[in-house]
């Protein structure tokens, strides 16, 4: 019997009716994708009133803020923040971010909703699969959050969790208890929905496309969402042992990241033989790659959406696309930098700057395909594509000071200082936080048929865009003044003339997360107020421009979708308008 | 708008830089005061150079053409930029190769001096322990021998921090504890650095050196300083709620004036 | 049926699809991918037993060959057993003869089953004789006992898992609930609990002999 490609059976039943299949427990990834979006912004929200708590505290250390003593009576007697709870805050702030944000919206979220779109399916390769992936996730989320309501609080080792600190338990700190276990179990429970998500996102990528779709004719977005389904696979494949044994460290009695013979608060610890490096190889080895899974969907949504308001294609997509490859190839090799001065064996430093430092060449050379598409265009101002002009400034920006951190010897003066909080805010919080800021102005008329407010996305952007220069570009001087991070309050004689600058970044962060606001107005704003969206607003040539907003439950209702050409074929000489649709039946010349 | 933010953007550009430039005392390191610190010095200069130049340069040329493509009337045709991809594949390959293989070959060469060079013979040996939240130091004492430790005696109320049993053990007797690190200069130091608890960090920024402190391992670093000074060593390893509390002061004396100190300190004991 | 008829449903959208570059049906690509993200989890505990051994001045070697290297070879062919039953299954469900498949299937159900049971009872002789994750009775290295339970007990885990995945692909399979490619996608799975016990028994039963 030959086993010949097989196609998954197209989904012949009827659209879900009632509230709780339609909503709720929805098998059609475009539900699902929304889900995960509206799960990120939660997140994002969260974590964003986190960061105020934090930057108010180390603005003013003494200040009392209001309700906070309502929300930890331990963490903040009389309104003021105990160290340790900043600390905490800190934490959650981080493991938020990374996790419940940045892997989640712009992969999960925009990668549910499009990826089949784009390929020309119906919906995922493994629909049910797919619901469970976002309710683990869920799940994740709520033990998370479990953890800023148990006795303790939640942890305070940073969403890095160095043991032996994070694994001894009670002794080593306040929120060290039931907290950091409670940590320990929901990031094993993402790992495992994020593993669901991949294996759906590969199978979808690779069988599900519609005729004349090859994997050349696929959108950057796509390739992206491919890509970083990969690297997850083999990266969160790691951290969920990693997980795993620091709770049997916690719980089961076990020494795998503790040594033995150490006194915490005047007790001697029972274990025996641990090793703290073990977690930082697990974790990085992970937590490596897990920065790249935040950016590269970024990278990909808006080299997708650059072309329909450059009105041209980018320069050297195949290469693009080869750089993305070779960022997620190389992002394995590299985790050491993060543990050059960590006691691991000095020469391996050596070893791992080179890869580090050889990952910039496909950053670079990205970054100049970008800018060198702009050159000669015709650029349509939209939020959207405001974002994605940003998303280069700040990728550049983050990336150079990366430069710095790269070579150890410069590592040894600026590890540990606000130089590194500056170069990993820029990109991820800032360069793909755009990204998800340009993929929803593009998208959201798609995803709810209606068009965002333009004017108030705009002034989003001016404000946001400002903002962030404000608030991490003077990181990086404090970095390079030996300003060291997570740091409650600045008490040491070189730190006190450095306060007024953190005040600034402060009042800078405060400003811009009040723009943020604008944003959630506008989501508000544009579901109940917002002009009917037309199937293509922007006139641009993927496939989910080839159906109706939002999209009927099977996508294209019923349509075999055809694909003739290329992704992105703007400006195109002899055509009968500027752009030419992937599936227009219109011969053209594409140029290569 | 487009011009608007070729315009903004620019204006960041200068901004940022002009900090960079114009750093003054307080957006930058201090003075060094060690024997291997220039090299690290030096290739933060270079890698500052190069990469502002690089900095400044791109992001005034995206701002020039979106200033440019924001000029534009309706109805242009788009232009490609000439040559394609392939210049800047070419150029990012080259000019980044050739920093990297730059950066690399000079910056190996300053961490081997610090972390693959063997400590001198002739170097004071110190032994550090952090714990949270406090640094504490030992001399060898008058024998020249360090007492065994003992995490089963640790008494912080006694102020036996580093667990010493002094009854038992004769090196320990004549052992020098301190809450501050007191160093001669112009002569080699050896510190061992080991931790009673949690992983910590020991670093000293007018040093230029920078080594986590992990427990279960006594992990060796040797340094020269160079000029006198109260320096601070600060944890920089997130080890608690104590954590930004945690320093030791560090004072660089004359060499003179150090073993003053010293055999004041072994009086002591 | 051609498996391509089969997996396209009543529909039969052949010719209309981009082809995938790996010919296989999507269920199976999804276990083969889920197969290489688990064999990095095997790898990471793995390498953690490697770094805290080679990390340890007191290694326990413990295992004597009578009973338990013995022991272990004989779970070690119940195992690879398993897998030549799990290859008929796979070949009598391809040729259509549903009745043998089903047999085959339950054979393999049983020696996976039968693995499990012996491997608690050897579980169960080690706590007795005082072995504990953070436990070494003969006074060496903890890590011996937390590498041996959680090593093995993760194989466990994936063993009693694909138990319960036969007898569900078993009990479905004569009513054409699952069909062959189900079969097959199982049969990958299983394959691949094999081969890490291939691993875990010489890196932890063999190098820890007497």
């Amino acid at each position: 019997m030959s086993e010949a490609a097989a196609h998954p059976p197209v989904h012949h039943h009827t659209a879900p009716t009632g509230f709780i299949r339609k909503y709720v427990f929805s098998v059609d990834h475009k539900v699902i994708g929304l889900q995960y979006y509206g799960l990120a912004l939660l997140a994002v929200f969260i974590g964003m009133v986190l960061s105020w708590l934090m930057r108010l505290h180390l603005g003013w250390a003494t200040l009392p803020i209001p309700g906070l003593e309502k929300l930890s009576p331990a963490g903040a007697p009389g309104n003021v923040m105990t160290p340790e709870y900043y600390l905490s805050l800190m934490t959650m702030h981080g493991t938020i971010m990374v996790f419940f944000v940045l892997t989640t919206a712009p992969f999960a979220g925009f990668g549910n909703y499009f990826l089949p779109i784009q390929v020309g399916a119906a919906d995922m390769a493994f629909p049910r699969m797919n619901m469970m992936s976002f309710w683990v996730t869920f799940a994740a989320f709520l033990v998370l959050m479990a953890a800023f309501f148990v006795p303790g609080g939640p942890p305070l080792s940073g969403w890095t969790a160095y043991a032996p600190l994070s694994a001894v338990g009670q002794e080593a700190g306040p929120g060290q208890g039931m907290g950091q276990t409670l940590w320990a179990v929901s990031i094993a429970i993402f790992c495992v929905g994020q593993l669901l998500g991949s294996l759906n996102f590969i199978a979808t990528t690779l069988d599900l496309r519609t005729k004349g779709m090859s994997l050349a004719r696929l959108p950057f977005s796509t390739w992206a969402w491919f890509i970083t389904s990969v690297i997850g696979l083999l990266a969160f494949a790691v951290l969920l042992p990693a997980c795993i044994l620091l709770f049997l460290d916690r719980v089961a009695g076990t020494s795998f990241f503790i040594p033995s013979g150490l006194v915490v608060s005047d007790r001697m610890m029972p274990h025996n033989g641990g090793s703290p490096l073990l977690w930082q190889h697990l974790f990085w080895f992970f937590g490596h790659p897990e920065v790249y899974i935040a950016i590269l969907p970024a990278i990909g949504i808006i080299s997708h959406i650059l072309p329909a308001f450059l009105r041209k294609p980018l320069l050297g997509p195949r290469v693009l696309i080869s750089c993305i490859a070779g960022i997620g190839f190389l992002s394995y090799m590299v985790w050491g930098h993060h543990m050059f001065v960590s006691g691991m064996n000095p020469f391996s430093a050596l070893l791992f700057s080179v890869p580090t430092l050889v990952i910039t060449i496909p950053a670079t050379i990205a970054t100049l395909l970008w800018i060198g598409s702009v050159y000669g265009s015709r650029l349509r101002f939209t939020t959207a594509s405001l974002f994605c002009l940003g998303f280069i400034s700040v990728f550049i920006t983050g990336g150079i000071s990366g430069f710095f951190l790269a070579q150890p010897s410069i590592d040894t003066y600026l590890h540990a200082t606000y130089f590194v909080v500056a170069h990993f805010h820029f990109v991820m919080a800032v360069a793909a936080i755009f990204g998800m800021f340009a993929g929803t102005y593009f998208w959201m008329p798609k995803m709810i048929g209606r068009m965002m407010n333009e004017t108030l996305g705009k002034i989003h952007f001016w404000l946001t865009f400002v903002g962030v220069y404000c608030i991490f570009m003077p990181m990086h001087y404090l970095g390079l003044a030996g300003n060291i991070r997570r740091y409650a309050a600045f008490t040491d004689d070189y730190l006190v003339p450095l306060i007024p600058t953190h005040q600034f970044i402060t009042i800078a962060a405060l400003a811009t997360g009040a723009a943020q606001l604008i944003f959630f107005y506008n989501l508000v704003w544009t579901r109940f107020r917002g002009p009917k969206a037309p199937d293509n607003p922007w006139e641009a040539t993927s496939l989910e421009w080839s159906t109706t907003s939002p999209p009927p439950f099977d996508n294209f209702g019923g349509r075999q979708m055809v694909v003739h050409h290329d992704a992105y074929l703007y400006g195109v000489e002899g055509a009968a308008a500027d752009y030419v649709m992937q599936t227009s039946p219109e011969a053209v010349k594409s140029p290569s | 708008m487009g011009k608007a933010f070729g315009a903004v953007l620019v204006v960041i550009t200068l901004i940022s830089t002009a900090f960079f430039v114009f750093h003054g005392q307080l957006y930058w390191l201090p003075e060094d005061a060690s024997a291997h610190g220039h090299g690290i010095d030096h290739q933060l200069m270079e890698t500052m150079l190069g990469s502002g130049f690089l900095f400044v340069l791109s992001q005034i040329v995206l701002g020039l053409f979106v200033w440019q493509a924001a000029g534009r009337k309706e109805g242009w045709k788009p232009k490609t930029f000439p040559g394609g991809p392939k210049p800047m594949v070419i150029a990012a390959i080259v000019l980044v190769g050739v920093e990297i293989l730059t950066l690399s070959f000079v910056g190996s060469k300053v961490w081997a001096a610090v972390y693959l060079a063997p400590a001198s013979p002739q170097a004071l040996h110190i032994d550090v322990q952090a714990g949270q939240f406090a640094f504490y130091f030992r001399y060898a004492g008058a024998d020249g021998q360090f007492g065994g430790l003992h995490p089963d005696k640790i008494d912080e109320g006694s102020g036996n921090f580093f667990g010493l049993d002094p009854r038992n053990d004769v090196a320990a007797r004549d052992d020098v504890v301190v809450a501050s690190l007191t160093i001669p200069v112009n002569r080699p130091i050896l510190l061992t650095l080991h931790s009673k608890d949690v992983i910590h960090s020991f670093y000293v920024r007018e040093l230029r050196i920078h080594q986590d402190i992990v427990p279960g391992l006594m992990i060796p670093m040797h340094f020269t300083a160079t000029r006198t000074g109260k320096f601070e060593i600060v944890c920089t390893q997130l080890c608690g709620l104590g954590h930004y509390q945690m320093k030791a002061y560090l004072e660089v004396l004359p060499e003179d004036q150090f073993d003053q100190w010293l055999k004041q300190q072994e009086a002591q004991q | 049926m051609s498996d391509m008829e089969m997996s396209a449903g009543a529909g039969g959208h052949a010719g209309v699809m981009e082809e995938s570059p790996f010919a296989i049906p999507s269920g199976k690509l999804a276990m083969w991918c889920f197969v290489l993200s688990d064999a990095v989890t095997f790898s990471a505990v793995l390498f953690a037993y490697g770094y805290l051994r080679v990390g340890s001045a007191d290694w326990s070697t413990p295992f004597q060959f009578v009973p338990s290297v013995l022991n272990g070879l004989v779970m070690t062919f119940v195992l690879l057993t398993s897998g030549l039953t799990m290859l008929a299954a796979v070949e009598a469900a391809k040729a259509g003869r549903t009745a043998a498949g089903t047999r085959w299937l339950w054979a393999t159900c049983a020696l996976g089953a039968l693995f499990a049971g012996m491997h608690l009872m050897e579980w169960r002789h080690m706590i007795e004789e005082g072995w504990r994750m953070f436990q070494n009775p003969l006074g060496g290295s903890v890590h011996f006992g937390a590498a041996f339970f959680s090593i093995t007990g993760l194989h466990l885990l994936h063993v009693l898992g694909g138990v319960v995945a036969l007898a569900v692909i078993a009990l479905g399979f004569p009513s054409g609930k699952y069909n062959r490619i189900d079969v097959e996608i199982t049969g990958i799975y299983w394959h691949f609990v094999d081969l890490v016990w291939m691993f875990v028994f010489p890196l932890v039963y063999l190098m820890n002999a007497k």
